[in-house]
């Protein structure tokens, strides 16, 4: 019973943070009566803790509506929700490669922003039909009018038939269905008796059932009982149902050729699908898979050590079970000096970073140390051998080293003008050079290389204050290159804190190093000893400060009354310094391990 | 070596807990109530002297202190009937010290002659602040005309008197501090208490300070500039520190604190009072009923203690370490670690030693000057990690 092709729609919505991509997914779903008015809730799409708190998509998701179009004909939509972040932004143009069309969704009160760029040039890349829609005309700020000319003339298309509409009252909802229909084109034909060639979209791990795949049929038929081979990994599974999200799932017979809906096949562990995979029968394989698979690469690093030494195996554990569940993020064992067992691992960004993060602390309720995110730099020895340095206390002696590459990025800030100076200053502080400079609109867009070191770290919330959150930011990697950097070490109490060592352009070493112990110096509680904390390149020290020592913890009154009193907080004292970590004779705050990094100005 | 509780004397406690107004700096168990019926409370506490005594068998009674609340609320002859009984009870030692605190109040000077014959040989007084202006701001009843009045009665009746002090105040600066004690040195008698004012939970201070509306508490340094002010001027008046906060002539220090402080024994009877006990190779921690009603009905149901427990010998060394420290001739390290070997390791001593922080000699470890300052940080370094 599969749907005619005609009567197909297979579209995503693209925009920036915040311009409303959920909220409309909401009416659409909430209009079609797709779901029952009693089960409606908010962001009804974004099923995780995590991306309901911060308003984000990680994992794509998909749902499917059937509308019932003014033409008398009753049209399947499947909607991809696809993740808006640069950080997934590999997964994002697989979705995109999945559907073909997009709405484009701009808040009329803000305008195009920066991610609003990235994700509709994702759009346009992947052939897409795009759709504007300008959203929050109830607002009293909207200025549809200076949006829609903004998105001709900074996007380059044709705005003049934009939807105009309010996800929050429901105001236009329902000419973007109609747009939809009529604007947006059925799937290509699709042959449903040639071999079976899918596409999988993003697959996720759902405690009761399994891993759960999202897939988009491209040509022939999959039902239940198929056996099925993933064309690069090499798996082969038994179907064990197949469906559509309604958005619950809803099994059906079978999906046909230009549908897309979900396989269940006992696979285990989600580390076993990778993203843009081609699906085909075992028996009866297609000729060719999908182009432009690539496995996702991490590019930010950092350690993560558990709080209480004690949680090691657990946090093992955890980190093995997070991993199956996601191929992007890698992991591998890490001693350090000063913070014991823990593990360095890898991330597709610094959301990815603290996503991951979160999930350790709150699913699996493992406190944890995170250690200053680094990237990957390449480090040449004298003999001519590449050597990736993940690690910057790993960093050898510079005597055989030849040369140094860090990875730079091309990086898009948008941002009223009034802000421009400060955005100019910031990146030019972070090493930045200009490469393009605009404005559109009493809107800035300056574009930037920017070593990616200098971002990962605070680059987005300095960013953020200078600009009163007015700006808006994203970017792409744009391979490696040579600069002048040098391992700084930072030493407490005369002994090298491994976990603070950092990799730090020459130039800017003798700031930074300053900070760095000035924050410490703040950071770490006076101790019964005077402390010096310097910061040192080689064996040149370059900044040094010194934590004056405690001079008064005592108690003023203890007579027999108080013995059982005062032993009891001498007992939570004690289990207060477990939240420190020993260095030497130096107890140092987990925090101090994050917080010493941040630049303030 | 078993442990010697027996060496650090034998001691009786009594809490009174009633004040006439409560202090907003006080966590002492006390209470502010209209009536209270001396009758029943005599009763209640001779009779748990009665029950103590035959749990504790004959001993040498060195000490007897009134503590509260306001002892010196007390009537005379209730205060002189325990006494008695506590005397008759155990065998008081030739030099029995028993000491009352007093408030310097003229109602209270007005019975100090009946206290001393009812066997009080020993005063000790809040005066708290020598400047009307701090004691309106500690919350005190007294003026310091009013306290001077009842402190020269108390010379006239008792020899050995003692003081107590609050300092490092708001607003209170070093000058202003070296000018007060230098008077209160100048009155003093014997024995001095100079206490840090300490903002302590549950009481109104804590609340004021929580809402910020406690301005001009000193900082860590200049607490540490006051102290160390407090020792040069007692020092030079003859009057040194024999612990953290008390101060005497060598010899007239307070027995029964001594006690305390070196870890002995001592009976705890009314609301609220502490134990300990020795008990063949064991130590036992006595607490009483809180509460003065529940107290009283549980005294008169035969037993006025609500928790009575066994000390696990390595908390026996955490207390004895804990109190001992804060003395200055500091304390036998073979009795600690007989209590909990991994007490007051080497190790962990040679690093306070390196830093100036504690002494050895002839077996005994004790706490320097700047160490005695540091005390809570340098009692917690010689606890073993793991409990
Ligand atoms: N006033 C108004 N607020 C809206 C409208 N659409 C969305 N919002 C609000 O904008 C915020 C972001 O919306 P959301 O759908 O989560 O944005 P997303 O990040 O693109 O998914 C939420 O607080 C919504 O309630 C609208 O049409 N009008
Ligand atoms: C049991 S109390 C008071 C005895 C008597 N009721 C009086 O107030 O004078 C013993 C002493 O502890 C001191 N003290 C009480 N609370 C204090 C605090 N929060 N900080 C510092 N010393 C305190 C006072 O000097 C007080 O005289
Ligand atoms: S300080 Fe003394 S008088 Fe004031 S409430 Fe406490 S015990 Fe009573
Ligand atoms: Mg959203």
């Amino acid at each position: 019973m599969s749907t005619p092709l005609s009567r197909i729609r297979n579209f995503s919505i693209v925009a920036h943070i915040d311009h409303g991509k959920s909220t409309l997914a909401d009416r659409l779903i909430q209009l079609t009566g797709t779901v029952a008015e009693r089960d409606m809730k908010e962001q009804m799409l974004d099923a995780m803790d995590i991306e309901r708190e911060r308003g984000i998509t990680i994992k794509a998701n998909t749902v499917r509506i059937d509308y019932p179009a003014k033409d008398g004909h009753t049209y399947v939509l499947n909607l991809i929700d696809t993740p808006g972040h640069v950080d997934f932004g590999y997964e994002v143009s697989r979705s995109m490669q999945a559907v073909e069309g997009s709405l484009l969704v701009v808040d009329a009160t803000q305008g195009v922003e920066a991610q609003t760029l990235a994700n509709v040039y994702t759009a346009i890349e992947a052939d897409h039909e795009i759709v504007p829609v300008l959203n929050k005309v109830d607002l009293p700020a909207a200025e549809p009018d200076r949006v829609r000319e903004q998105i001709e003339d900074v996007i380059g298309i044709d705005a003049s038939e934009a939807c105009l509409i309010s996800a929050k009252t429901g105001v236009g909802i329902p000419d973007v269905l109609e747009a939809i229909v009529n604007r947006l084109p059925p799937p290509p034909e699709g042959d449903p008796d040639k071999p079976l060639k899918a596409m999988l979209v993003d697959s996720k791990y759902d405690q009761y059932l399994g891993v759960i795949c999202i897939v988009r049929i491209i040509d022939g038929t999959l039902k239940k009982g198929d056996r099925i081979r993933m064309m690069k990994t090499g798996g082969t599974y038994d179907v064990d149902d197949v469906g559509v999200y309604r958005p619950a799932m809803t099994h059906v017979k079978s999906l046909g050729a230009g549908e897309i809906g979900y396989l269940n096949a006992s696979i285990k562990q989600v580390r076993d699908t990778r993203v843009g995979d081609t699906i085909t029968h075992e028996k009866r394989p297609c000729e060719t898979p999908l182009p432009g698979f690539k496995p996702s690469v991490p590019v930010v690093f950092c350690g993560l050590f558990p709080v209480d030494a004690n949680d090691f195996e657990d946090m093992r554990d955890a980190i093995e079970k997070l991993a199956l569940n996601d191929a992007s993020f890698t992991y591998e064992m890490e001693t350090s000096a000063a913070l014991g067992f823990g593990f360095r691992c890898g991330f597709l960004g610094l959301l990815h970073l603290e996503v991951i993060r979160d999930r350790l602390e709150r699913e699996y309720d493992i406190e944890l140390i995170t250690t200053a995110p680094s990237v990957i730099y390449h480090l040449f020895r004298k003999d001519g051998e590449r050597v990736d340095l993940h690690n910057p206390a790993d960093m050898p002696d510079m005597t055989y080293v030849s040369h140094i590459e860090e990875p730079r990025i091309k990086a898009t800030v948008m941002v009223p003008d009034e802000y421009l100076g400060d955005v100019l200053k910031l990146c030019q502080e972070r090493r930045g050079i200009q490469l393009d400079l605009t404005y559109v609109g009493g809107r800035a867009m300056t574009v930037y290389d920017l070593p990616l070191n200098e971002v990962v770290f605070d680059f987005y919330d300095r960013l953020k204050s200078v600009t009163k959150g007015y700006a808006s930011f994203d970017y792409e990697m744009i391979g490696y290159r040579e600069d002048n950097l040098v391992k700084m070490s930072i030493l407490v109490n005369d002994e090298p804190v491994d976990a603070l060592a950092m990799m730090v352009h020459r130039d800017r070493a003798e700031m930074r190093g300053r900070a760095m112990c000035e924050k410490l110096k703040e950071l770490i509680p006076r101790h019964m000893f005077k402390i010096p904390i310097q910061a040192a390149i080689g064996g040149k020290v370059i900044a040094r400060e010194t934590l004056s020592a405690m001079r008064k913890d005592v108690t003023a009154k203890c007579y027999g009354g108080d013995a059982t009193r005062k032993k009891k907080l001498l007992e939570k004292q004690k289990a207060g310094k477990k939240k420190m970590r020993q260095f030497g004779k130096v107890e140092i705050p987990q925090e101090a391990f994050i917080s010493a990094l941040k630049m303030d100005s | 070596m078993a442990e010697n509780w027996q060496t650090g004397g034998f001691g009786l406690y009594v809490h009174w807990p009633f004040c006439e107004a409560k202090c907003p700096y006080c966590d002492f168990n006390s209470h502010v109530t209209r009536k209270v019926d001396h009758a029943r409370w005599r009763r209640a506490f001779l009779s748990e002297i009665a029950r103590v005594s035959a749990e504790t068998g004959p001993r040498v009674l060195s000490s007897i202190f009134f503590g509260g609340g306001t002892p010196s609320l007390m009537p005379p002859d209730l205060v002189g009937d325990i006494v008695t009984a506590a005397c008759a009870a155990w065998t008081p030692a030739n030099d029995l010290e028993v000491t009352l605190e007093a408030n310097p109040r003229s109602v209270e000077a007005n019975r100090f002659e009946g206290f001393r014959d009812g066997g009080v040989n020993r005063i000790s007084m809040g005066l708290q602040a020598l400047n009307d202006h701090d004691l309106r701001q500690l919350g005190r009843l007294h003026s310091v005309a009013e306290a001077k009045a009842a402190f020269d009665v108390a010379r006239s009746v008792f020899h050995r008197i003692s003081f107590d002090l609050i300092y490092a105040r708001q607003s209170q600066s070093e000058e202003d501090w070296r000018r007060e004690l230098s008077e209160a040195l100048e009155m003093a008698a014997d024995h001095l208490s100079l206490y840090q004012l300490t903002i302590e939970p549950g009481t109104a201070f804590w609340e004021r300070d929580r809402r910020g509306a406690l301005p001009g508490l000193p900082d860590e340094d200049r607490a540490a500039d006051m102290y160390e002010i407090t020792q040069e001027l007692c020092d030079a008046a003859g009057l040194p520190a024999y612990e953290v906060s008390n101060h005497a002539q060598p010899g007239s220090e307070s027995r029964h604190n001594l006690i305390y402080w070196r870890y002995g024994d001592y009976v705890g009877i009314g609301p609220g009072a502490h134990g300990r006990l020795g008990s063949g190779d064991g130590r036992i921690a006595t607490e009483a009923w809180r509460n003065p009603g529940a107290w009283l009905d549980a005294a008169e149901a035969g037993d006025g203690t609500r928790i009575t427990n066994p000390v696990p010998r390595d908390e026996q060394a955490t207390e004895c370490l804990m109190m001992g420290l804060r003395l200055r001739e500091g304390l036998l390290l073979q009795r600690l670690q007989a209590l909990d070997p991994r007490v007051a390791s080497a190790r962990a001593r040679a690093a306070l030693q390196e830093d100036g922080l504690i002494w050895e000699r002839d077996g005994q470890v004790g706490a320097t000057d700047r160490g005695r300052l540091l005390l809570n940080s340098v009692v917690g370094a010689l606890l073993p990690d793991q409990p």
